[in-house]
């Protein structure tokens, strides 16, 4: 069973790597016109609407195609996730391993999702590039053979904490490379190259600041749930709920820079441009979190199984 | 609604100490800075993960200090071993409870005025709104877009040639709770920290302890614990149970620890028969008992050749690997002369060719004691896990299976007599736990409230001079928390007060 969950995860990023080319040749074929008139409703079902116009759109068709690979891919590496679970006869978010499946999956899937409303073809690059990375890394480096858990991790807290902070990683990941694309567009728009290269490509930076806040929007509430959870399964198993751990101080200054984030967003002066770098680094707080501290810090919260 | 929050910036050339505390007092409660505090108290944080932490690896601080004797010392001076609890620590986040506090009070206050208004009256040039749109519309436009208001429940106000509606207080309220919330969390964790206590205790097979400070091996409490009232309750730990992974690439890994106890709530009161493990602790009034480690403690027996035994007990040895190899020393100072052991027991023994004896499974397959025996000035107190073996005479070394005995050359026997399992119990009393959580809850459910709701207003209002059949209106609309759904609001409202079927295509390119 184990032996055929590995299988499926292969066979996913099989698809997954075909679903990036054709993203890319997707992106490499799309020019987003551009806005003629600002009266043109910047909502997002009117954003999808003005992109949407012309049927024989180039670049359409490849990525429409991408979009499913996307997800078939998706659906071998829940496969591959489910016989994992079944192979080890528990819930498989027991290691860095497991967790870096499950995590992959979240970010696929709050992106198809999102995909399935509004226009998100151009950003498949980016997602299917993040998941390949995840999924390569873990088969790599984080490989670790299916077994049980030790006793600290067997609760039902786990389940519960750690699907929130997989679904966190996913959308900061998505958050990030929508700010990116920000970042990106809106020098372009400063400039007057927009209609140029790669920002000829992407949606308008207002736009882009728009999806990156939802995003964040969206993930803020469940990665506070997620450090909640955290804290009252520690209070359960350790008697604190906080200890300042390398792995708890780590996802609070995540949370303070997301927080941080947030405010800006509605500070004069701090919109934009500033706002969106702080959105960067708390995804790179993120990150830090999830490899730098499983990795090399030693803490209680060492369950990398590496 | 963020600009309100804005110092002003025109000040007079000449403040006054009123207008300095005024203009202080804004300025701290303003957005930017408690944006800028909140980015500091990231940056505070980020010291307590790089350098050990006193209040939770203490011994991992000295090693360190020693390690780097340079830097080590004024690291120390600027509190980065113990961050959480540096004085600039607490300014950081002093500051921002009071910008907080600052903030949410006016807030509140200016929150449950607008409450009880109805919204204000729709702007002069509506064209100017970021969603925008003039459209033909049947004659009782206005009544048509009332009415569908007041069906989705926004605030309505009515005037001859206008509309205006408010939606999404309830946005701003979770935005109040939220806020409001995580200083109760705050709160409770001060609470926690001044009226709280924690113990850790190691406990062997068939031994107890009290809810006294002398049974304890360490204690940390609040400052307003009386130490001498701690809980009355005693526990005995009957049995404890470990089980390994057997195989595979994980073999030893830990799998289930479980303890039997005979617990009473007080002195007084019958001893109940209770089971514990990890993740589900012993639960005491005022008190619970986590079972957070284990390891071995070899029962050994040292007998005079003229037969006086002077040692006979099980010793905790501490565990040094995942293999449970451990170790731990035997101290008789008083005896004439003094006698001492240091021990390293092996559950599964074997003799690694670089590292010497190592246990490489920590379930008992094969235990094993390896001992050294010294005579001389054994020094009394310091700490029971390790023996200076400098000023003593070092009489031989043996490895011992259970039950074996051990001749000295002066006679005296060593018996390895057999072992038993110990469990690190911690021990925990936090009176703010449930302030916390209750916080805690309202933090999730505020912020999901300001975040997935969105408070926005639109404004319909009949066009004069504008000759078509019916009539035309312009519909507009502005989000106050900067997302898309007003958009949306204008497109529908647009829909309900056509004078005729629009047609997909007409939505979008008006
Ligand atoms: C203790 C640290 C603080 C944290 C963790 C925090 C967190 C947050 C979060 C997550 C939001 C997003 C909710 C939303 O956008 O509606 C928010 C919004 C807001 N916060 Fe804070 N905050 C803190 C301190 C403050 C302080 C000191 C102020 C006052 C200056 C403040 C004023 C506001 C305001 C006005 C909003 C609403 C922004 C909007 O309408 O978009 N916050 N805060």
């Amino acid at each position: 069973m184990a032996q055929l969950s590995n299988t499926a995860v292969y066979a996913s990023m099989l698809v997954y790597a075909l679903a990036l080319f054709a993203f890319a040749a997707s992106l490499a074929a799309r020019r987003v016109p551009l806005p003629s008139s600002q009266k043109v409703l910047v909502g997002p079902a009117g954003a999808t609407a003005t992109e949407q116009q012309s049927h024989d759109e180039p670049g359409r068709k490849s990525g429409n195609i991408a979009i499913s690979l996307t997800w078939l891919a998706t659906g071998l590496l829940i496969v591959g996730f489910v016989l994992r679970g079944l192979a080890a006869e528990r819930f498989p978010l027991g290691n860095m391993y497991e967790f870096s499946l499950g995590a992959a999956i979240a970010v696929a899937l709050v992106y198809l999702i999102a995909a399935s409303r509004t226009d998100l073809r151009w950003l498949g690059v980016w997602v299917v590039g993040a998941v390949l990375l995840t999924l390569g890394v873990a088969v790599t480096l984080l490989y670790t053979e299916s077994a049980q858990l030790v006793p600290a991790l067997k609760s039902w807290w786990l389940v519960i904490h750690v699907s929130a902070a997989a679904v966190s990683g996913g959308a900061f990941t998505l958050s990030a490379g929508l700010i990116v694309a920000y970042l990106i567009k809106q020098r372009a728009e400063d400039r007057g190259t927009a209609g140029k290269g790669l920002a000829s490509r992407l949606p308008s930076a207002e736009r882009l600041d728009g999806l990156a806040y939802r995003t964040i929007a969206f993930v803020f509430p469940v990665w506070t749930f997620a450090v909640i959870a955290g804290a009252i399964w520690a209070e359960n198993a350790w008697g604190r709920y906080w200890g300042w751990d390398p792995k708890e101080t780590w996802a609070f200054i995540t949370w303070v820079i997301y927080a941080g984030y947030l405010h800006a967003r509605s500070t004069a002066g701090w919109k934009g441009r500033k706002a969106a770098v702080i959105g960067l680094i708390g995804f790179l707080a993120f990150l830090i979190n999830y490899f730098g501290v499983n990795l090399f810090a030693t803490g209680l919260h060492s369950y990398s199984g590496v | 609604m963020t600009t309100t929050m804005e110092p002003t910036r025109s000040q007079g050339p000449r403040l006054g100490a009123r207008g300095w505390l005024r203009w202080g007092w804004r300025t701290l409660t303003s957005m930017r800075t408690a944006l800028i505090l909140l980015l500091l108290l990231a940056l505070a944080s980020i010291p307590g993960s790089v350098f050990p932490q006193r209040g939770t690896d203490a011994a991992a601080v000295n090693e360190w200090i020693n390690a780097n004797p340079q830097v080590g010392p004024w690291l120390d001076r600027l509190g980065m071993f113990d961050v959480f609890a540096a004085p600039w620590f607490a300014a950081v986040y002093l500051l921002l409870i009071v910008s907080l506090i600052g903030c949410i009070v006016p807030r509140t206050a200016d929150f449950l005025r607008t409450v009880r208004k109805p919204p204000p009256a729709a702007p002069s040039r509506l064209s100017r709104m970021p969603a925008y749109e003039r459209t033909p519309a049947v004659p009782e436009a206005l009544d048509l877009a009332e009415e569908y208001l007041q069906q989705r429940h926004w605030r309505v106000r009515r005037e001859t040639d206008a509309i205006s509606a408010e939606k999404g207080y309830v946005q701003e309220v979770g935005n109040l709770i939220f806020h409001l919330c995580f200083i109760f969390l705050l709160l409770a964790v001060a609470v926690g920290g001044l009226f709280g206590w924690s113990a850790k205790v190691i406990v062997v097979e068939g031994r107890g302890f009290t809810g006294s400070l002398t049974q304890f091996d360490s204690f940390r409490s609040g400052r307003f614990v009386d130490p001498d009232r701690i809980a009355p309750f005693s526990v005995v730990l009957e049995q404890f149970t470990a089980t390994f992974q057997e195989t595979g690439q994980q073999a030893g890994a830990p799998r289930q620890f479980e303890a039997e106890a005979l617990v009473s709530e007080r002195p007084d009161a019958a001893p109940t028969q209770q089971e514990f493990s990890v993740n589900s602790p012993l639960v005491l009034p005022g008190v619970k008992v986590f079972l957070t480690g284990h390891g071995y403690a070899p029962e050994i027996k040292v007998t005079r050749p003229d037969g006086t035994v002077i040692f006979d007990d099980a010793v905790v040895f501490l565990p040094r690997d995942g293999n449970l190899t451990s170790s731990g020393v035997v101290k008789v100072p008083d005896v004439e002369p003094g006698f001492a052991l240091t021990g390293l027991f092996l559950p599964t023994a074997t003799i690694d060719p670089v590292m010497g004896p190592v246990s490489t499974f920590p379930a008992a397959r094969d235990p094993q004691l390896f001992l050294g025996a010294f005579t001389g000035d054994v020094p009394t107190g310091g700490n029971v896990y390790k023996l200076d073996t400098s000023g003593l005479d070092r009489v031989g070394t043996k490895a011992l299976r259970p039950g074996e005995t051990w001749t000295l050359p002066d006679g005296t026997e060593v018996e390895f007599v057999g072992y038993r399992d110990f469990a690190n119990l911690s021990l925990a009393h936090d009176p703010g736990r449930w302030l916390a959580l209750v916080a805690a809850a309202l933090v999730i459910v505020g912020v999901s409230m300001s975040l997935l709701l969105q408070r926005r207003r639109v404004w319909v209002r009949l066009v004069p001079g504008v000759d078509t059949v019916g009539g035309t209106v312009d519909v507009a609309g502005l989000s106050r928390s900067g997302g898309g759904r007003v958009h949306e609001d204008v497109a529908e409202i647009v829909t309900v007060v056509h004078n005729r079927q629009r047609t997909e295509d007409e939505t979008w390119h008006n």
